[in-house]
């Protein structure tokens, strides 16, 4: 064997590079990220590596993949969620209010075979996913009012739209496994100037609110110290009127006369008939 | 069997041609000598040769044995001899295809030691596939693993916690709250990988998924909250509600990926109406001021009421056990008090109605304040 290998090392070298490019054209590595998918003269054959839920990593049928050379072609064929990114869509509510919704979906291709036979690549299912998402998107946040579009996650109507889109996906072989909206914006322009002008209007009721509020409390806050002052001083002079007249009336005097009179100094006419001269006229005869 | 020798014939050419860079000299092919720098005649100079008389002839195409005969018949002469470079039997000594040989399986050997060591990182795992499937993880320290058409490694950092930024800090990123107001918001995102295998075989774009499902989850967040809790104190709230609803949107994706928090840098109103939202803020300041003065006051009253009280009351006592000289007391210290400071006049005569020089009773401010002549006048009027 060896001799005759070195007998005709070209010889025996071609046959190798001949077996060697049989071998690897017969043979293919699928990795845990693709499906691949045999076709017999345009004819497809087998998968390896299909996508089945619930199958643990490295158990799933990835390895090596085996095909007859120069009759059998591998079309390779994504096993990992992808996603599509929908262009921008205005949704008119039922309330006749309009929004700008960015939403994307995430899907699997679980039926390469299908996949293959109705769209050729995975590229084009998403091309044809997009304006499918975008038209039921549309639908189904149409039926809503506006207030209802900004969390349609509650209502359930992503959920709606999951499925709506999962059944067109179906038939190119590819589950839809999530909805979901990224924006959700009022549209440029009068729209979004008249939420402005709503937001700005409300703060200022807002803050007009707050200063009356603050006033009321300041004016109650003012009256109830009034009041407590008045039931102090009620408490303290009614217990002899006659006698706070009195006394009051001497702090006025003091007040009026020495304390406001120092820069204004006031002029008295008394007539002797005045209290304050009763001894200056008896003139002490008593 | 022509087929081959034809073929043989055009792969000594080749063979012949990529023995050195000298190759086939000038043209005309030197007769065979023992080429390298062993040759017993001395070096011819080629006169179309680049480099001049410096390269020494080649055994270019000279003899008809083709390279690769010398080849095998050298190895063999080599492996049998033990070694012995030079005592070839042939006596050629061209020694650039068996360099390569061995350069060859240098570095196949080499291949094969750099492809079955790998070094991990103490942050990394190294993800081995084995044609393709997935078979095991390795954990930090050398990993050993089969050769690399065999097995590969992937390392994946599972410790570095990646950062996203979504809504930049100086432009606007306009989100609808609840309440359908507009807040400019910017935050983001700490994650890092869990699960290597589920990161590098099930997600076809992680990061722009990550960066998705954050939209996602930060504006469902927005939209159940309204803008003043959003601006305020509700921050930490949403922050939580987008980490773990972004954690179970992704865990639906089996992404094997971890958050590991959402930081909202920024939540403000929009530009457009941030003066707005400044005056509720300057009302806010007007209305505490409000009620501050409001205080103020009260405590002042309360305390004047309390202070005249307390004296009107200490006075009555005392009048009490003396009301009528009190009173009286009382009387004329307050008199005399204001009348020490007036101008009087005392008009006696009945009938007499006084000239009253109301221009006068105003004396020049300077008169005012001379205390030694009110003094006076006073002290005079009081006696």
């Amino acid at each position: 064997m060896i001799a005759a290998i070195l007998r005709r090392p070209i010889l025996a070298a071609m046959l190798a590079l001949l077996v060697l490019v049989t071998i690897l054209s017969s043979v293919s590595i699928v990795p845990e990220t693709r499906q691949a998918l045999i076709v017999r003269f345009g004819k497809p054959d087998r998968i390896y590596n299909r996508y089945r839920p619930s199958q643990p990593i490295g158990g799933t049928g990835a390895g090596l993949a085996f095909r007859v050379p120069f009759l059998e072609n591998v079309v390779w064929i994504d096993k990992r969620v992808r996603d599509v990114d929908m262009e921008r869509q205005q949704v008119l509510s039922t309330d006749q209010l309009r929004l700008e919704v960015d939403a994307f979906a995430r899907y699997r291709i679980v039926d390469p075979l299908r996949m293959y036979i109705s769209a050729r690549s995975e590229d084009r299912v998403g091309e044809a996913l997009r304006p499918i998402l975008g038209s039921e998107l549309r639908n189904e946040l149409g039926k809503r009012p506006f207030a209802d579009l900004l969390s349609p996650e509650r209502q359930g109507a992503m959920e709606n739209i999951r499925r709506g889109l999962d059944r067109v996906a179906r038939q190119y072989g590819v589950q839809i496994i999530d909805v979901r909206i990224k924006r959700a914006d009022l549209p440029d322009g009068s729209p979004l100037q008249s939420a402005y002008d709503r937001m700005k209007t409300a703060r200022e009721q807002e803050a007009r609110s707050i200063r009356a509020e603050g006033a009321k409390q300041a004016q109650i806050i003012r009256a109830e110290a009034d009041a407590e002052a008045a039931k102090t001083y009620a408490t303290s002079f009614g217990k002899d009127p006659a006698f706070y007249d009195f006394y009051r009336a001497m702090q006025a005097y003091q007040r009026t006369f020495v304390d406001g009179g120092k820069d204004r100094p006031t002029n008295v006419i008394l007539s002797p008939q005045n209290e304050f001269l009763r001894e200056f006229t008896r003139g002490g005869g008593r | 069997m022509n087929d081959v020798s034809g073929w043989a014939a055009r792969a000594r050419g080749l063979f012949s041609d990529s023995k050195g860079p000298w190759g086939p000299s000038g043209g005309t092919p030197p007769p065979g000598d023992t080429g390298g720098n062993g040759g017993e005649e001395p070096p011819r100079p080629g006169p179309a040769s680049p480099w001049g008389t410096q390269g020494p002839a080649r055994p270019a195409g000279g003899n008809p044995v083709s390279s690769l005969d010398v080849l095998i018949a050298r190895s063999r002469a080599r492996f049998g001899g033990g070694g012995g470079g030079g005592s070839g039997g042939l006596g050629r000594r061209s020694p650039s295809p068996q360099f390569l040989v061995w350069g060859v399986a240098l570095l196949v050997l080499l291949w094969i030691l750099l492809s079955t060591f790998h070094r991990i990182a103490p942050e990394e795992r190294g993800v081995v596939t084995q044609f393709g499937r997935y078979s095991r993880t390795l954990g930090p320290g050398v990993g050993l693993t089969l050769p690399s058409p065999i097995e590969r490694v992937q390392k994946v950092d599972v410790e570095n916690i990646r950062n996203i930024d979504l809504g930049s800090v100086g432009g606007e990123t306009l989100m609808l709250t609840g309440d359908q107001n507009i807040i400019d918001i910017a935050y983001s995102v700490r994650w890092n990988v869990r699960d290597p295998e589920l990161y590098l075989f099930e997600l076809q774009n992680p990061e722009q998924t990550i960066q998705q499902v954050a939209e996602s989850a930060m504006r469902a967040a927005l939209s159940a909250t309204t803008l003043n809790e959003a601006i305020g104190e509700g921050r930490g709230d949403i922050e939580a509600r987008v980490q773990e609803n972004m954690q179970r949107i992704l865990d639906t994706y089996r992404s094997g990926v971890a958050i590991q928090g959402v930081a909202i840098k920024q939540a403000d109103p929009p530009a457009a109406v941030n003066d707005a939202f400044k005056a509720v803020s300057a009302a806010q300041q007007a209305a505490q001021s409000d009620i501050n003065q409001a205080r103020a006051y009260a405590l002042q009253l309360r305390q004047l009421s309390q202070g005249e009280a307390t004296a009107f009351d200490k006075v009555y006592e005392q009048y009490r056990l003396a009301p009528e000289v009190t009173r009286r007391r009382m009387y004329y210290e307050t008199m005399e008090r204001v009348l020490q400071n007036v101008d009087k006049t005392i008009v006696e005569a009945p009938g007499v109605t006084p000239y009253l020089p109301l221009q006068q009773s105003r004396p020049p401010a300077a008169a005012i304040q001379d205390p030694q002549a009110q003094g006076t006048a006073a002290g005079g009027a009081g006696r």
